[in-house]
């Protein structure tokens, strides 16, 4: 199978953005020592990750002292929520039913009890947060795209904003907030833990003696760099990469949704710029994935026979739309209007082919 | 458990069989009556329910088959 003349799965990983390449290529030469030491190449060491949060922080509208590098954005979840639990003594947390399934893992292993919050057919939260001594909500819905009503409500709020960091403004009221560097078009392995200058927040895990107290292990210095160097370019791009995106998404869900039996889900407007998600009735997931990517379209699914788990999406469960058939598609940063013409021609083909072998 | 006029075994099959077998059977029920689907893949308790509020029937419910496997419960409305 060759790969997929139009990557269009960037919520999976955006592809390096070429800010990244350069700064990771700059700063793989000079960010090898360990920053905590006195010589010269641990004082440059020190110089580059304190730029890199120095950068991210200036990209996303914070103090430099709240942003922390951890090894991915799963590990800023776990630390800046269960961090939240721990410093705050919580019992009781709640949390929308869409979460990323990091934040679910979280809660999974924590003792307290958790409440999940339904949501309506667009995926967006219903009413306000119940009591709890923690709130959890996602900034936008990374399989979806909806955005979510973040907002500060006085208990101390976690925000998931994994999915649009870089791509929309990080929104105010979180207590401690985590991203991803490669959803964004920076390596894998960097996430970034936010927490609130003067919110209570201790260590979940076992400490360590590195110069940010909040992780452990030692620093991807150049990593974390790129990261940044990617982080400040998205977002110095991005009225007019999401403005392109947006109208490209548009249609998509216009293709998508004239198929017959075809659910197009997630808010129309208030969404992620690059993402789309549809459900296919009677087709399966697996099958229409590679049928397209037989065609040179790479994208996913949250159907269950797409999943490790053989479960299916708990966000699409949540929503009360169908599981079976789905196919998320989310555009990278250089996905042309010819790529999105070709995957709209392509795929009402793709959908009558499978439904032809159930003879329906 | 409830009365159904028709049962679908759908037993071992995984999506999207089971809600394809049910869009192929529902017209073997007269309006009014409800055919039940027995599933054990974990995507028919979400599909079903969606598929009756894509198609407009009513879902009834879930309950139990004899041998414990889960059963979802559709009544035709038209």
């Amino acid at each position: 199978m060759t790969n997929p003349a139009a990557y269009l799965d960037s919520a999976s990983s955006e592809p390096l953005h070429p800010a990244a390449r350069e700064a990771l290529l700059a700063a793989l030469d000079q960010g090898y020592a360990d920053p905590r030491r006195l010589h010269r190449p641990g004082r440059n060491a020190r110089l580059i990750l304190d730029n890199a949060r120095a950068a991210t922080a200036e990209a996303l509208g914070v103090r430099a002292d709240e942003v922390s590098f951890t090894s991915s954005g799963t590990d800023a979840v776990h630390r800046g929520l269960l961090g939240l639990l721990r410093a705050y003594d919580a019992r009781r947390v709640a949390h929308s039913a869409v979460e990323h399934s990091a934040v679910l893992h979280a809660l999974e292993w924590w003792p307290g009890q958790a409440e999940s919050v339904p949501v309506d057919q667009s995926g967006r939260i219903v009413g306000p947060m119940p009591d709890a001594d923690v709130l959890v909500l996602q900034s936008a819905n990374h399989e979806v795209g909806t955005v979510q009503p973040v907002a500060s409500v006085g208990t101390p709020l976690f925000v998931d904003a994994c999915a649009s960091m870089g791509r929309l403004p990080l929104p105010d009221g979180w207590a401690a907030a985590a991203g991803s560097a490669h959803k964004w078009g920076g390596p894998a392995g960097v996430g970034v833990l936010l927490v609130r200058k003067g919110t209570r927040w201790l260590n979940p895990f076992p400490g360590d003696d590195r110069t940010d107290e909040r992780t452990t292990g030692f620093e991807n210095i150049p990593a974390a760099l790129a990261a940044a160097a990617a982080l400040q370019a998205v977002v110095a791009e991005r009225d007019e990469v999401n403005a392109r995106q947006f109208a490209m998404v548009d249609r998509i869900r216009a293709a998508a949704g004239a198929i017959p039996d075809t659910q197009v889900v997630g808010d129309p407007v208030d969404r992620l710029p690059h993402l789309v998600t549809f459900s296919c009735l009677y087709v399966n997931g697996e099958q229409i994935v590679e049928a397209l990517d037989r065609r040179g379209f790479g994208v996913a699914s949250g159907s269950a026979c797409t999943a490790s788990t053989l479960e299916p999406s708990h966000v699409l469960a949540a929503m009360r739309v169908l599981t079976h058939g789905n196919v998320r598609v989310s555009l990278a940063r250089d996905t042309t209007d010819a790529e999105v013409d070709a995957f709209c021609a392509v795929l009402p083909e793709v959908v009558t082919e499978i439904r032809a072998e159930h003879d329906l | 458990m409830n009365t159904a006029t028709l049962e679908l075994d759908c037993r071992g099959q995984v999506c999207p069989m089971p809600v394809i077998e049910l869009g192929r059977r529902i017209i073997d029920v007269e309006v009014g009556e409800v055919l039940a689907v027995v599933a054990d893949d974990p995507a028919a308790r979400h599909d079903v329910p969606a598929w009756c509020r894509m198609r407009e029937h009513e879902y009834v419910g879930e309950d139990t088959a004899d041998d414990g496997a889960p059963r979802f419960l559709v009544r035709r409305l038209a």
